[in-house]
């Protein structure tokens, strides 16, 4: 048996009197697609700002595959396959969108450095960041500057980026947020595409979405882990349904 | 020995409430807004020279001239945050910097236009002047009447901010400006009267600084470095961290020069770095 | 529209953005008009070819990595005083002391980058103005070493290559000035085209997520800092050997907030921006020499007030959006 991509354990953080994440366990198997779920303020975020290394931990563990990487600075994380989205676009306003997906190719192959010779002469890293981008079906639009792509396009660029870092662990933050719902289902189908050699965790609140695309589902409620299982597991659990499915019953 | 360096460390504090008076207003506005005003010594120059102008041209009295200053300088203050800062709110600083230093650029070349470049000499009321003698230590009248004039509005700021609801506002602004916007506090407006209100101190710093260091037209440049100092040493936004840290830097500034006159300026520009390396929120400050 | 975007080249549409245009060219041969057209100015040609310099590496760090430095006069001053020196102490041969300004600019940009790449906003302002704040002191201070507030006098140049004496009329100053500028000009090109260019204007343009790409921008901006002061130590020691003296002034944070100005009028991030400010603004001087100080520090505080008010990319910014919407209208 392979060891899971990626281990969370013991996890706490608190601000001041305030439990951010309490004693989280988390484990993703390889290949899998796992859905955090849980209302506003449970935590979410914050448990990808810890696992990233974006927020310091007060304990506990992270490991991608064997290693552990607790004390990894966010960068050195990326660039042992453990990448992550942002909720609200975070991009790079005045590049084009091939200059900023080749930005972060480069970064990975280790010539971001190299200061002596031009872009240009580095066909393979550009030819990789355009298949990127024509994968997520960018290709026509790649030359215009990031400011300028539809708020749609923009949530795809957010996935191209995180893709060219080579990723075997994607955290995924709500890549569908304030997209309409039929393009969200457009994403999801991207996403689904997506090579089975990454691992995914992705945040999600349209329910319709999370029991579609994920094989296991994790609760989370005022930074704990409240339950972890299957759809079917998880549809039919009745603390879920009591904190969290209750106020929604379109399921 | 003691007796020198009691009049050195009264002297330091005397010196350091000025640079409180001066510099109380920044450190508020820039914990609320995060807007880099480098012409914030501008109005305090304004306040300086509006005192001049009315004793000289007009006769009258250093302590009737002091409201004016006051007021000058915060009226001048609101017509520039509405007619020009206001639109950089959401600016880069880079941008906030060059606006501001235009303006005070500005304020330099009008004080010497309508001035000259001499210092301005203030006349001050005889019973201003003169010492007290105590245990055999100077205490000069006009210094104890601004530590005096300083700790009163120190404690009237603190006590404001704390237990009235416009200080209230301004504490959640500072706190967390996104969050105070979202509880429905108008952020933009208590920020400026809150700009008004601490230009208006500076203006008031102006004017009680001629006798203490003098009234020219670098004053707008010369000082706004101190005033920086002590607002990146006590923190933005905080009252209490600028009053210690005014207290700090006025008093190594003045024992500086006093016990090792060789190194001039240097020692403070090498307590304000080791400080903002170490702390680099202060202080006092809390981000 | 499926054919258009099989056929499209990533590789050739980015080098032909490297290009080099016409506009570049005809601006670096009009360099050379002054030699015929202005004989009496080349003075002033070779400080205008030295400011712009400094404005270059102004640029790399504020236009390129999106880092405001108010005290970057330090790095002109260090070079400035390094070749000044060099030359007092009897070794006036000028290529030796462009290389000895640049590697002491650089070491103290390289230790000093260790903290600047951990600061933004206003802690990193403070910190740059007040890190040019202790150098000028030091310096004053310094009498026996700098000549204090009257400046380092007996500077001794000996001839350029051997061969070229430093003339009263500025032949061989402005030559060597704008030798210097055009060759770190073609290094600071390469650069902004590079990767690693790439990955500075990154830094600048989402300093949040560049981590998450997995860029390690503290390793760049520490390389871009390094490599800006050593741009700026060159100036500084060009400046000190065409002029043989050294003035405090090299140092003061009016020469950091002029270089400010000069860059953010001309338009930063764009490597020319510097020039064309340079030329505006010390032409400007230049004729308004005869005005008291006071009033042109007024006009560059109207300037700076209208530039980021009307012109926030500067000239060059305001000009090309004039280029883009003629060729907007002519399409």
């Amino acid at each position: 048996m392979t060891a899971p991509a990626l281990t969370v354990h013991g996890l706490n953080k608190s601000f001041g009197s305030l439990v951010v994440a309490n004693d989280i366990e988390l484990v993703l198997p390889p290949g899998e697609r796992h859905a955090l779920i849980g209302p506003n303020g449970a935590g979410k975020t914050t448990l990808i700002n810890l696992m990233t290394g974006m927020l310091t931990p007060d304990s506990g563990q992270i490991l991608l595959g064997d290693s552990d990487i607790s004390r990894l600075s966010p960068d050195l994380r990326v660039k042992r396959g453990l990448v992550r989205t942002f909720q609200i676009n975070s991009l790079f306003p005045h590049l084009s969108a091939l200059e900023a997906v080749t930005l972060a190719v480069c970064e990975r192959r280790g010539i971001a450095p190299a200061w002596w010779r031009a872009l240009p002469a580095y066909r393979d890293a550009i030819e990789e960041a355009y298949a990127i981008l024509l994968s997520l079906r960018l290709g026509d639009v790649c030359t215009r500057p990031t400011r300028e792509l539809a708020y749609g396009q923009q949530r795809l660029l957010e996935i191209a980026l995180a893709l060219a870092t080579g990723p075997r662990v994607l955290l995924l933050d709500e890549p569908a947020a304030g997209v309409p719902r039929e393009e969200s289902a457009e994403l999801f189908a991207a996403i689904a595409g997506l090579s089975k050699d990454i691992s995914i965790l992705f945040i999600e609140h349209d329910m319709n979405v999370v029991f579609r695309f994920a094989s296991r589902i994790i609760v989370m409620v005022g930074g704990r882990i409240l339950v972890e299982g299957t759809p079917v597991q998880i549809a039919t659990d009745q603390q879920v349904r009591e904190v969290y499915l209750g106020k929604r019953h379109h399921v | 020995m003691l007796g020198p360096f009691v009049g050195v460390l009264f002297d330091g504090f005397a010196y350091g409430m000025l640079l409180f008076l001066l510099s109380v207003g920044l450190s508020v506005t820039l914990g609320m807004m995060n807007f880099v005003n480098l012409a914030h010594c501008a109005f305090a120059m304004l306040g300086g020279y509006v005192t001049v102008t009315l004793m000289r041209d007009f006769q009258w009295p250093f302590f009737a001239t002091l409201p004016l200053a006051f007021l000058s300088a915060a009226a001048t203050a609101v017509v520039f945050e509405r007619a020009l800062y206001r639109r950089l709110y959401r600016a880069s600083e880079l941008d906030q910097v060059l606006l501001t230093i235009g303006i005070a650029f500005i304020s330099v070349a009008v004080a010497a236009y309508l001035y000259g470049t001499v210092q301005q000499p203030v006349e001050l009321p005889s019973y201003l002047r003169g010492s007290w003698t105590l245990l055999g230590v100077n205490f000069g009248i006009y210094r104890v009447f601004l530590v005096v004039t300083a700790l009163v509005i120190a404690l009237v700021l603190g006590l404001m901010l704390e237990f009235t609801r416009f200080g209230g506002t301004i504490r959640a602004a500072v706190d967390n400006q996104r969050m105070a916007r979202g509880l429905g506090i108008d952020v933009d407006r208590s920020f400026a009267v809150t700009f008004a209100l601490g230009s208006g101190l500076a203006g008031l710093g102006g004017a009680l600084a001629i006798e203490i260091v003098g009234l020219d037209p670098a004053f707008a440049f010369h000082y706004l470095v101190y005033v920086l100092i002590v607002v990146s040493v006590g923190g933005l936004g905080s009252i209490g961290g600028s009053f210690a840290a005014a207290s700090l830097i006025g008093f190594s500034d003045v024992a500086g020069k006093y016990y090792v006159p060789e190194l001039g300026a240097f020692l403070i520009y090498l307590v304000m770095l080791a400080l903002l390396m170490w702390r680099p929120a202060g202080l006092f400050g809390k981000r | 529209m499926a054919s258009a975007s099989s056929a499209f080249a990533p590789q050739a549409y980015l080098q032909a953005q490297t290009r080099w245009r016409a506009v570049e060219l005809a601006f670096w041969l009009s360099c050379l008009l002054p030699f015929v057209l202005f004989p009496n100015y080349l003075v002033l040609a070779s400080q205008i070819a030295i400011t712009a310099l400094f404005a270059l590496s102004l640029d790399l760090i504020l236009g390129y990595a999106g880092i405001v430095s108010l005290g970057h006069a330090a790095f002109f001053g260090l070079g400035a005083y390094s070749a000044g020196l060099l030359a007092k102490h009897g070794w006036g041969e000028p290529l030796s002391g462009l290389v000895l300004g640049a590697v002491v600019a650089a070491l103290v940009g390289y230790v000093s980058s260790f903290v600047i790449a951990r600061f933004r906003h206003l802690t990193l302002i403070m910190i740059t103005l007040g890190f040019g704040l202790l150098l000028h002191e030091l310096a004053n201070k310094a009498h026996w070493l700098t000549g204090g507030a009257d400046g380092l006098q007996g500077v001794r140049m000996w001839p350029l290559l051997g061969a070229f004496m430093f003339d009263l009329w500025g032949f061989t100053a402005y030559a060597y000035a704008l030798i210097v500028l055009f060759a770190v000009f073609l290094v600071t090109r390469r650069l902004t085209n590079s990767p690693f260019g790439l990955s500075l204007r990154g830094i600048r343009e989402n300093p949040v997520r560049m981590p998450a790409i997995g860029a390690p921008s503290v390793a760049h901006i520490r390389k871009i800092y390094t490599l800006s002061a050593a741009i700026a130590g060159i100036a500084g020691a060009l400046l000190a050997q065409t002029t043989e003296t050294v003035s405090l002034e090299t140092l003061s944070f009016q020469r950091s907030a002029d270089v400010l100005v000069i860059l953010v009028l001309g338009g930063a991030g764009r490597l020319y921006g510097g020039f064309v400010g340079a030329i505006i603004f010390m032409v400007a001087r230049d004729r308004f020499s005869g005005l008291t100080p006071q009033y042109w520090y007024f006009g560059i505080g109207v300037l700076l007030v209208a530039v980021v008010m009307f012109l926030p990319n500067g000239i060059l910014g305001g000009l090309a959006r004039l280029a883009a919407a003629w060729r907007g209208k002519a399409t």
